[in-house]
């Protein structure tokens, strides 16, 4: 029944994950809401530096060593950046209240792992057990991009769901090439300063960063 | 083991659990005056409390029922049934299969109805304040409560607490994602459940926001003291549940009397350290308003399930 040690300190790293994912679905303050983002991040490294080293996969300590520097400092700082010349440092309003939140993503916990059960028991890899979790938190970073109206908190979202997808990938087969883990981590970070500009300029069209003001196509 | 040793231990360790848990209460106040830099009181001002009320005359409201009267009686037997249920020095005594975990939860919950019906009893505006802030607690707590025991119960395969107790505490060491979930929902729990700080504060006696204290304003004398030492050693029990589910090394099987030194000795180091993070937990954090405990509460709701599921999920 119990399974070799990396592959455990692996699920104590997962768990870590989805309850991460968790408060950062509960999280009413966008300062917060970053840290998290940032420990995300940092469990998201371990994990994969402890799946390189069980395993002997070496190109797997450059991607562990690419999410340290860009998604613990990098992003993170940048994403300080932003807030702080945005002046958003209030607290997020969300658009169903939190305990619904929590109930509903109990619900996508619970479709994902019985989503990833029957592909985990095929599979051979060390991480098989965590293929659920990181498809729950896949689901709960696109939940949390759903029920929030404020432009930063789905940006986050949207980059949670980004390092799910990267625990997905090395969990169900240690990680994709290096060549595609590059140009993703290119992406993400180009990515961030695009969203930093559109920030500026929602807010210079709007005078807020509210995202329900974009649902209207004219200006009436 | 015959039955006499079985006995003995279960005497013993009753008799155990109702003369250290004022201790206990102690400790974790003197814990807080440290923090707070205050000159702590003594360990042993919950006796002198406790044997200064029995001295004293009791009071009743001229409208009290004999609900009234019988409900400390009946929360200090509740108590104390429940603290001879949990295994807290030994393993395999002969009241643990009397009851399972959920039964466990069950007596808690008869506790809990028969304070609120006393508060309501009088028919003071602060009692049914206080009873109905109780009942929303409870209500939210107990699922999550159940959901964290439920977890313990998967990873041994039953809801005796002594099989429980048995199969964690000589287990090869694993690394259990879904017991740390538990174990931190069963942490929240217990401060809700206690009447402790995000909750509520057990240091004020008069204010809006109380929650426990507001249901025993009318009692006095030997009604006071029984319900204060019902409440040592609810938290006593919490306290030890919590040690004999997550970290259960050092328990001494039933009958051997050889197991036991070490056993108690175990236990008080880890309940030291126990009331000094409850301590430091209620100096660190500020009482949440109540209208936020269903958000604390679900929560700890949350992580229970999420045991579970993990448990399911990792096997383990």
């Amino acid at each position: 029944m119990s399974a070799p040690f990396p592959a455990q300190v692996v699920n104590v790293l997962a768990a870590l994950l989805l309850l991460i994912a968790f408060s950062m679905l509960s999280q009413r303050r966008v300062l917060t809401l970053i840290k998290l983002f940032a420990w995300q991040g940092a469990a998201l490294a371990a994990s994969t530096a402890i799946v390189a080293w069980s395993t002997g996969q070496t190109h797997l300590y450059y991607s562990a060593v690419l999410t340290l520097l860009l998604k613990v400092i990098l992003i993170p700082w940048i994403l300080h950046r932003l807030i702080d010349r945005l002046f958003v440092r209030w607290d997020v309003e969300t658009l169903i209240n939190i305990p619904t939140t929590m109930l509903i993503g109990i619900a996508l916990v619970i479709f994902a792992f019985a989503l990833a059960t029957p592909i985990s028991q095929m599979a051979t890899t060390l991480t098989r057990s965590t293929l659920g979790i990181a498809l729950a938190s896949v689901l709960l970073s696109f939940l949390m991009m759903i029920v929030r109206r404020k432009a930063v908190p789905q940006v986050i979202g949207f980059l949670a769901m980004e390092n799910s997808l990267f625990f997905a990938a090395t969990s169900a087969t240690y990680g994709m090439p290096l060549v595609v883990e590059l140009g993703v981590a290119l992406d993400v970070l180009v990515g961030t300063f695009i969203f930093g500009i559109f920030f500026f300029h929602i807010r210079e069209q709007f005078d807020s960063l509210d995202i329900r003001h974009m649902e209207k196509l004219k200006q009436d | 083991m015959n039955i006499w040793t079985a006995a003995a231990f279960q005497i013993l360790q009753s008799v155990f659990v109702v003369l250290a848990a004022p201790v206990l209460v102690g400790w974790v106040n003197q814990c807080r005056a440290w923090l707070q830099n205050r000159s702590a009181p003594s360990l042993l001002l919950p006796y002198f409390t406790l044997a200064k009320l029995f001295h004293k005359e009791a009071v009743v409201a001229r409208s009290a029922s004999p609900l009234f009267r019988a409900t400390p009686y009946i929360l200090f037997g509740c108590m104390w049934l429940a603290a001879g249920i949990v295994p807290v020095l030994a393993t395999g005594l002969p009241f643990a299969p009397a009851a399972d975990i959920i039964a466990l939860v069950g007596v808690f919950a008869l506790a809990r109805v028969f304070s609120a019906l006393a508060a309501m009893d009088i028919g003071t505006s602060f009692g049914s304040l206080g009873a109905r802030r109780e009942m929303m607690i409870g209500f939210l707590a107990e699922p999550a409560m159940l959901m964290t025991l439920f977890t313990a119960a998967f990873i041994s395969g039953s809801t005796q607490l002594t099989t429980i107790v048995d199969t964690l505490a000589h287990r090869e060491f694993a690394l259990y994602p879904s017991l740390a979930f538990a174990a931190v929902a069963f942490l929240m729990v217990l401060l809700a459940e206690n009447a402790r700080i995000p909750i509520d504060n057990p240091a004020t006696h008069l204010e809006l926001t109380m929650i426990h204290e507001a249901m025993i304003l009318e009692y006095s004398a030997r009604h006071l003291a029984l319900i204060e030492w019902a409440v040592a050693i609810k938290l006593f029990a919490y306290m030890t549940l919590g040690i004999a589910l997550f970290v259960p090394w050092g328990i001494a099987p039933a009958g051997d009397w050889h197991a036991l030194p070490a056993a108690v000795g175990a236990l008080a180091a880890k309940l030291l350290l126990a009331g000094a993070g409850l301590a430091l937990i209620e100096a660190l954090l500020a009482k949440l308003r109540l209208l936020l405990a269903p958000e604390f509460l679900s929560t700890a709701f949350l992580l229970g399930v999420l045991g579970m599921l993990t448990h399911f999920l990792v096997q383990g």
